[in-house]
């Protein structure tokens, strides 16, 4: 056939918002733009950073760690009013029950690792589902789940977190499923509401009137265009998680014993030593606060990234 | 206005309904039982036997359900194991202590908040902001009961500028009309009292408050940067306005009404904060008896506060729905 | 009106505004893009002239620069822009903020978004006129009643104590006319002031404006994408394509002697301009580039089939009545009739328009059409068959059949779907062919839509708005299908893209034998592809007849009234050539 003259009018970029359009290369998904915004946003970069060092030293802790999870070592130099500070055998010092602190610290790591993934990714599960439930099917189903997520709101969350262990008993995973189940109305709720906002676009009338089934069009459309919220939630939730995890511990409803290597437990037994050992309370307070530091520069950085306002175009 | 409200109060009956159920089965599913509940620590055999002969326990749980509720309506809470006092009064002794405390960190994060994340907007890309950046990042990230250790260690052990714990002075002689301790100090005109409650406070209350005042200041500065880009601004100075009548008229108005739903958000935080710093700081408050209660296993009073404080929650959001309505006129046709 | 009437379409004496040799320059994070280059032109006192341009031609942002509200990234980086003697680009940011308002208006695009929604709009107007030092204490409120009036706003006392949520459409144009004229200034910029309207309000409006413009001797600089608006409104006519100034003369004489390319082109997409359906049909796969004449040549009998025929949609007194949540705790529900018994019929191989203004019902009808949304009661058959109350197979089947257009094309297509995906997509859904026919069939595709095969491998986001159309038309014929329903199909697109994909539906329709049903709020771009028209109002069927009957020998006075609507329709300009 003979194709007509396409006389189109390339947009020039005019505004500030083409000028993001502008640094697409051809044929390259919407994810792997948001990976190079990243790249050269700072923020992510660090915050990448601080968790990739998380993580390894997380991993990696039974290479890096000078002794083992409460072990120790010092037992005997420790004295009700003296706890042996930093020294070239313990370079952080010891704590009250004669255990090497940067071996505890990063014992603690991984423990915060764990707790923080693993109760991140139970909540970001039920929540999925949920939110999913809610906003495929609608109607009543969509009520009920909403209803459940409402009453699950009604109460703070740390307190819901803490009847939830309350009831699973004082052990490690108990505070994941405490911290998990807390954090599925929110996932449940933010899915849901990006799905309904999904539902109604031009888009998916389009592909529903191609006859796909309800399945495919709910599964290869409109969750695909849903999730990137949900993304950058659990990447912020991993944070509050590593801190929620901490505060269940300082409320004595984490498990384990008075020497576990978890830094919520650290940080609450340093509380009596504070005058002769204000270290043994900051060291596990920063690492808490660097690692959330850390999830959170990268989520914000992510969503940065996501955003839809930038995406368009 | 009104219908809001009546509608907002009618849905409130069946969450809470549904988190009374929830809080009834909870007891049931502790490890022991709900004797073990009441019992604490004491709980053999024989006693939890006796106690769930003489509580119903042994009955089938829609009829228990049915009772205990029918205790709620009554205002029976049930008793603390740890103090045996009934769990209602334990609750509105406290109140007060928590209510002052989480006002007066709601005043700091709003006080401080606002202006920080105005400055940050209008200022956009200088030193404020990126000040008021960082600050946010810092205070959602550090968490509340550490950031109460450092001030506690800097300000009370090293410094000694305030105390470290409690809410008064215990060689304090003081009267207390009210509960609220700094204005009982006002209305006795006991300025001394007045002025040790509120010394007492303001550690508390800056640790408690640091996380909304994060949060407070990105919204207002993601909100007065949105707002100074909507076209009615641009409109407005097409017209001739500029300077104080454009911010003030203009901007801050439009910008507070996502500020203003934000700050009924913290109201949750600021609940689940105040168990933690009230236990930093040995404030007797709601918090800290909750956390001695965790640690008391007291699950009566556990039930009791939780269900209490859910109340509390829904009627401040509630509250706080309303007062949205004053600020923004479209609410108001609702 | 006799002042003003000398300088009209003239050009003496000192002109008010003179823009010379402009150029703005964006800072982005890509480098700095220049969106106006070398602009010149002049608005005498009391004169209109037309900016006409598409997005992105600089037309607005040339404004932007006249009242000094570039967006921050912006700035005046060459020429000047001299005002009444003055030149604004070495003003001072004091200076260009005492000019505002009072001696330089504005009346800005979308009324929904330009009022503060948080003060009484006769607040607003207030303190216009306080900060403009107009008047001041007692007589504020008053002046400001009678300035509503004036922009012709009823009961205007009672409506300046209410907030801009409680007004219309139209009435905030009207309130944003009021405050642009509050202190009286000397010229006005009206950036595309009706565009978010109604047609039947945008005439109404546009009407006063002119009243007062005239009785006040305002000159007017008007911002508009719709050459048949400017041709009607102004003295003289700026084109701008991409940041320059391509043409600018007389209205008349640029449009019956247009000198430049581009302004031929958009003379000749221009739907407003009395164009017709065959002259869509005989030029066929050509870009029309020939003169007006060719515009207004005496239609061709359409040669279509037997209206014996069955038709291949009936539409059998539809209704659809919404349930709208009661407002309060005890608030009733109450129904809200979108359509209201609605009939008729598409035949086959022909088009069907529905025109309407907003709430008319019609997006209604399409989504009804299409099986989205069961009617409340009457039937709509395809082929002779329900469309309603199928099973599965039978609605896979209608499926196949019966394919939807959509207004948006930023939003009718997966953002994360490669182009490929998007139009193998109904392909593989149906099972269709194996992956080798399926590449091929997708190959052709591109081809009937006229896009390149190079583009596949892209995502919606990279392409041009008439591109992604194409690749909606695209995917919409994949199945091959027998009725397209167009639901705003063009109405997004500036209009020379326009009518690229105007003229690429029906010449579609002439190969493939396609019925459309084409819903559409613009009774020009109905003109130039219906066969048959069915006027809404209100969820009913006012009118319904061939096009010529409609557009010729209108029987309703709300039909007459949207044709009179029309920017342009006056216009004889074939006649004058």
């Amino acid at each position: 056939m003979s194709a007509p003259e396409v006389y189109e009018v390339p947009q020039p970029p005019v505004d500030a918002g083409d000028a993001l359009a502008e640094d697409r290369r051809a044929g390259e998904s919407l994810w792997r733009v948001a990976l190079r915004r990243l790249v050269r946003n700072p923020g992510a970069v660090v915050g990448a950073v601080i968790v990739v060092a998380f993580v390894l030293v997380a991993l990696l802790a039974p290479v890096l760690a000078p002794y083992a999870a409460g072990e120790l070592p010092g037992r005997a130099d420790v004295r009700p009013t003296f706890i042996p500070g930093p020294s070239a055998e313990h370079p952080l010092g010891l704590d009250r029950y004669g255990a090497d602190v940067l071996s505890q610290l990063i014992w603690g790591a991984r423990a915060s690792l764990l707790i923080g993934v693993l109760s991140t990714l139970l909540g970001l599960a039920g929540g999925m589902v949920v939110g999913l439930l809610a906003g495929a099917f609608g109607g009543w189903v969509d009520s009920v789940a909403m209803r459940f997520v409402d009453l699950m709101l009604a109460v703070p969350s740390l307190l819901l977190a803490v009847s939830i262990a309350a009831v699973a008993g004082q052990t490690p995973s108990s505070v994941v499923i405490a911290i998990g189940v807390v954090q599925v109305p929110v996932f449940a709720r933010l899915l849901r509401g990006s799905m309904l906002a999904q539902r109604g676009q031009d888009y998916v009338l389009a592909a529903r009137s191609l006859g796909l089934s309800r399945r495919t069009v709910t599964m290869s459309h409109v969750l695909p265009n849903s999730v990137s919220p949900v993304i950058v939630q659990a990447t912020l939730l991993l944070a509050t998680a590593v801190i929620e995890a901490a505060a269940l511990s300082f409320l004595g409803l984490g498990g384990g014993s008075p020497t576990t290597a978890e830094w919520g437990r650290m940080l609450v037994a340093a509380q009596n030593e504070l005058e002769i050992a204000p270290r043994l309370a900051l060291l596990p307070g920063i690492c808490i606060s660097v690692t959330a530091l850390g999830f959170t520069l990268f989520g914000e950085a992510l969503r940065e990234a996501l955003d839809p306002r930038s995406r368009r175009r | 206005m009104t219908r809001l409200v009546l509608r907002r109060l009618a849905l409130l009956v069946p969450t809470l309904f549904g988190l009374s159920i929830l809080l009834f089965l909870w007891v049931r599913a502790l490890p022991g039982g709900p004797a073990t509940a009441l019992l604490g620590e004491r709980a053999t055999p024989e006693a939890v036997e006796r106690i769930n002969e003489l509580y119903g326990f042994d009955r089938p749980l829609p009829e228990q359900y049915v009772t205990w509720l029918g205790q709620l309506l009554q205002g029976n809470f049930g008793v603390s194991t740890r103090t045996n006092r009934p769990v209602l009064e334990e609750f509105l002794a406290r109140f007060p202590a928590t209510i002052e405390l989480a006002l007066v960190a709601l005043l700091v994060a709003v006080g401080v908040g606002i202006p920080l994340g105005y400055l940050a907007a209008r200022y956009q890309g200088r030193t404020v902001d990126h000040a008021a950046v960082v600050m946010s990042l810092l205070g959602v990230t550090v968490p509340v009961f550490f950031l109460a250790f450092l001030l506690k260690w800097l300000f009370a052990v090293q410094l000694g500028w305030f105390p470290s714990s409690g809410r008064q002075d215990p060689a304090m002689v003081a009267t207390h009309p009210t509960g609220f301790y700094v204005l009982d100090g006002l209305l006795t005109r006991e300025w001394d009292a007045s002025w040790d409650a509120f010394l007492h406070l303001l550690l508390p209350a800056v640790a408690l408050g640091s996380i909304p005042l994060a949060i407070i200041a990105r919204i207002t500065r993601a909100s007065v940067i949105d707002v100074q880009h909507a076209d009615y601004v641009r409109t407005a100075r097409a017209k001739g306005l500029a300077g104080g009548h454009l911010r003030s008229r203009v901007i801050l108005h439009n910008a507070m009404l996502p500020v203003s739903t934000t700050i009924g958000l913290q109201v949750g935080l600021l609940l689940s904060g105040a168990v933690l710093t009230e236990t930093v700081f040995a404030y007797p408050g709601i918090g800290k008896f909750l956390s001695d209660a965790i640690f008391a296993l007291d699950y009566a009073v556990l039930q009791g506060f939780i269900l209490l404080i859910a109340v509390v929650y829904a009627l401040v959001n509630l509250a706080v729905d309303v007062s949205y309505g004053l600020i923004d006129p479209r609410m108001r046709a609702r | 009106m006799t002042t003003t009437s000398t300088n009209r379409g003239g050009g003496s004496g000192a002109p008010l505004l003179s823009i010379r040799d402009l150029e703005v320059t964006f800072r982005t994070e890509a480098g700095s893009a220049v969106a106006v280059r070398g602009a010149s032109f002049d608005v005498h006192a009391g004169q209109t002239v037309a900016v006409v341009g598409e997005s992105g031609s600089g037309k607005s942002t040339t404004a932007a620069a006249v009242i000094g509200l570039l967006a921050g990234n912006g700035s005046v980086t060459g020429g000047s822009i001299l005002f009444d003697g003055e030149d604004l680009t070495t003003l001072g940011p004091d200076a260009m903020h005492r000019l505002r308002g009072s001696r330089i208006g504005m009346v800005p695009q979308d009324p929904m978004s330009n009022l503060n929604p948080v003060r009484r709009v006769g607040h607003q107007i207030d303190e216009t006129l306080v900060d403009n030092a107009v008047v001041t204490g007692r007589d504020v409120r008053p002046r400001t009643v009678e300035l509503l009036e004036e922009a012709g706003l009823p009961d205007a006392a009672r409506r300046a104590q209410q907030y801009p949520h409680e007004f219309s459409g139209g009435m905030r144009q009207r309130a944003l006319i009021a405050m642009g004229l509050a202190a009286r200034p000397q010229l006005l910029i009206a950036d595309e002031p009706t565009s978010a309207l109604d047609v039947t309000v945008q005439r109404v409006i546009l009407d006063g404006l002119t009243d007062l413009t005239d009785r006040l001797g305002v000159a007017v600089l008007l911002i508009t994408h719709d050459l048949g608006l400017a041709a009607e409104r102004a003295d003289r006519i700026v084109v701008m394509y991409r940041g320059e100034v391509v043409e600018q003369g007389p209205a008349r004489q640029l449009l019956t002697d247009p000198q430049h390319e581009y302004t031929r082109r958009l003379i000749a997409a221009a739907p407003s301009l009395a164009s017709r359906r065959a002259e869509l049909a005989r030029t066929g796969a050509q870009v029309a580039v020939a003169g007006v004449d060719d515009l207004l040549v005496v239609p061709a009998a359409h040669d279509g089939q037997a209206p014996e025929e069955r038709p291949i949609v009936e539409v059998d007194h539809v209704s659809k009545v919404f349930r709208l949540r009661g407002k309060g705790l005890l608030g009733r529900a109450t129904d809200f009739t979108a359509v209201d018994d609605v009939s008729f019929v598409v035949p086959r191989g022909r088009t069907v328009a529905v025109v309407g203004e907003s709430g008319s019902g019609k997006s209604t009808v399409a989504k009804m059409m299409l099986g989205l949304l069961p009617p409340t009661s009457g039937t709509i058959r395809f082929d002779g068959v329900d469309v309603t109350g199928k099973d599965r197979a039978a609605e896979v089947a209608f499926r196949r059949r019966v394919q939807p257009i959509f207004q948006d094309p930023y939003a009718s297509l997966d953002p994360l779907f490669t182009i490929y995906r998007t139009i193998e997509e109904p392909l593989r859904a149906h099972g269709i062919g194996d992956g080798a026919s399926r590449r091929a069939r997708v190959r052709e595709l591109m081809d009937q839509v006229a896009l390149p095969a190079e583009l596949l491998r892209r995502y919606p986001a990279e392409l041009s708005g008439g591109q992604r159309q194409r690749v909606a038309i695209a995917r919409a014929l994949a199945l091959e299908p027998e009725l397209v329903v167009c639901d705003e199909a063009v109405s997004a697109l500036d209009v020379i893209v326009q009518s690229q994909i105007l003229r690429l539906l029906v010449e579609l329709q002439e190969r493939l034998g396609l019925s459309y049903l084409f819903i559409s709020h613009d009774l020009a771009v109905v003109r130039q592809v219906a066969d048959h028209v069915c006027v809404m109002q209100s969820g009913r069927l006012v009118e319904e007849g061939t096009v010529e009957d409609v557009f010729e020998r209108p029987r309703t006075e709300y039909t007459r009234t949207l044709l009179d609507a029309i920017p342009g329709r006056d216009l004889e300009l074939g006649r004058t050539a």
